[in-house]
């Protein structure tokens, strides 16, 4: 279970995030949606431990965060920044699992098992810049994944990727958790994204970042990108969370 | 298509006739022998053999003139290109990375880089005596600077994103040196190594014209004083032909080593 108690982080005088609160259970997909400049951004990496909150604490199963977690998976939107281009895509993977795993062998089978997990099976050699963004992407879970992590923190993941890919993805995603039973994180700015993916919606204000609204989402599983998306509680829910989301942003930039 | 194959060998084909112009030219001018300072390239070529080249097969056809020269000096110019590219990498690094050392250290460096590298050879002479030992010292000093100073900066400008990256799946320290600080850094260190091997090559014969009793350059030298022009200009030559195999050498190198870097950009 992963708790946030009154997270505060502030870069000099200026409050990226003010006092936000949030529980999540195991297994549990959350998405985090709010106009940009809210502090996303800033709350995920709080809750992986890469930035040190100024006041408020992050505790994950029990332990306090004060480092990066053993057994976080983290994806980043700029995959070309976060993957490397220097390795071959089974290095990439392979990369994270060096402090667990001693035998070489043992870390290429299992970034193969990850790649193929994520329908990249044969792309093992090549480099990451010689696959579209989507399959960059791809690539970028397939190395949460084969860390084998409790939580998983997406940031933005599909923020630059076509809305075909991005659509494939998001089922990837949900098809990953519900394998695995992995806790998800994933930070959108995309409303549909947001109600499609989750389990709850998080609805952030801008300037300073904090909770506005939480939205259950009781959309049956599984679920589709066409049938569910023809739900009536889908269309309600996307309007609640888009007005939400609306009142959140403020006159100033943020 | 067609207009770019025909460009691909019209091209070479230009470049080759040139040489063959002004070889032909500096040949027609020369041949009637009245100046004593400038050489037919046929005469600088039949010298260059006979002098280097002409030895038995079992010493890959090179001359005890060109054992006893042309492979110390070569010698002393890797092993001080090698120094000084460990010591530039490796100080380098820790300087780019860890900022307080930077703070101290880079007057020195910008010091350091300052000073032309031929005037360290006078006092090499002092410490090391004639000899290979201060012939290495002299060529890493001058390698050292450009090697160092480049790789700061690229230990230094590693993107945040890749580092970040690192952090949050607790690669370690040994691990995020070598495979994502070094490679990320690896196009400045080799823009360093490329104006090394360039101060290196001077350096050898700097160094070898002031305090050594073989070599490239001591072989001038004392043509200089004997006033032997066929050795002058042999070497001239040799060395020009010598940098610029080094430099495809090198260049092929970088092209391997840095791929990813090409293909990259490309689809950035």
């Amino acid at each position: 279970m992963l708790e946030i108690n009154g997270l505060t982080r502030s870069y000099g005088e200026h409050q990226a995030i003010r006092d936000v609160s949030l529980t999540v259970a195991d297994g549990e997909l959350v998405t985090i949606v709010g106009p940009s400049g809210c502090g996303k951004s800033t709350l995920l990496r709080c809750i992986a431990g890469l930035l040190t909150p100024t006041s408020g604490q992050v505790v994950l199963n029990g332990a306090l965060v004060t480092k990066v977690p053993d057994r976080l998976g983290v994806v980043f939107q700029d995959y070309s920044r976060s993957l490397y281009p220097w390795m071959s895509v089974a290095d990439n993977v392979a990369l994270p699992l060096h402090r667990r795993e001693r035998r070489r062998a043992a870390r290429r089978q299992a970034a193969l098992a990850a790649l193929e997990s994520v329908g990249l099976a044969g792309f093992a050699s090549r480099y990451p810049w010689q696959l579209s963004g989507g399959m960059q992407q791809r690539v970028a879970i397939a190395r949460a994944l084969a860390y084998d992590p409790v939580l998983m923190l997406m940031d933005e993941p599909f923020g630059s990727v076509d809305a075909q890919t991005r659509e494939d993805l998001e089922d990837l995603v949900l098809r990953v958790r519900a394998e695995r039973k992995i806790t998800i994180l994933l930070v959108t700015h995309d409303i549909d994204e947001s109600v499609y993916t989750g389990d709850r919606v998080i609805v952030l204000t801008g300037g300073p970042g904090s909770v506005r609204a939480e939205v259950p989402v009781d959309l049956p599983a599984p679920r589709d990108q066409i049938t569910t998306k023809e739900l009536r509680e889908f269309a309600h829910l996307r309007t609640e969370v888009s007005r939400l989301v609306r009142a959140a942003k403020l006159p100033e930039p943020c | 298509m067609k207009g770019l194959g025909m460009r691909r060998l019209a091209v070479p084909a230009a470049r080759l006739g040139v040489l063959i112009v002004v070889i032909g030219a500096w040949q027609l001018a020369t041949r009637s022998g009245t100046s004593p300072y400038f050489l037919p390239p046929s005469t600088i070529v039949s010298f260059m053999y006979h002098q280097w080249f002409d030895g038995p097969a079992s010493h890959l056809w090179l001359t005890t003139d060109a054992t006893g020269n042309l492979l110390p000096s070569l010698g002393r110019m890797l092993a001080g290109l090698v120094i000084a590219s460990l010591i530039g990498v490796v100080l380098g690094v820790a300087i780019g990375r860890v900022r307080v050392l930077a703070e101290l250290m880079e007057p020195l460096v910008h010091f350091g880089r300052a000073i032309p590298p031929p005037v360290v050879v006078p006092f090499f002479l002092f410490l090391f005596k004639i000899g290979t030992p201060m012939e290495v010292a002299s060529i890493a000093f001058g390698v050292v600077w450009p090697v160092l100073v480049n790789t700061i900066d690229g230990a230094r400008h590693v993107h945040p994103g890749q580092l970040e990256t690192a952090r949050a799946f607790r690669v370690g320290p040994v691990q995020r040196l070598v495979r994502v600080i070094l490679p990320a850094a690896a196009p400045k260190i080799f823009a360093g190594l490329r104006l090394g091997l360039a101060l290196a090559l001077i350096l050898m014969i700097v160094s070898e014209f002031q305090g050594s009793t073989d070599g490239i350059g001591y072989e001038v030298d004392t043509a200089q004083t004997t006033l032997d022009m066929s050795v002058v200009w042999g070497a001239l030559v040799l060395l020009g032909v010598l940098g610029v195999v080094l430099n495809v050498i090198f260049a092929v190198a970088e092209r391997r080593a840095l791929a990813w870097q090409r293909g990259s950009a490309r689809t950035e």
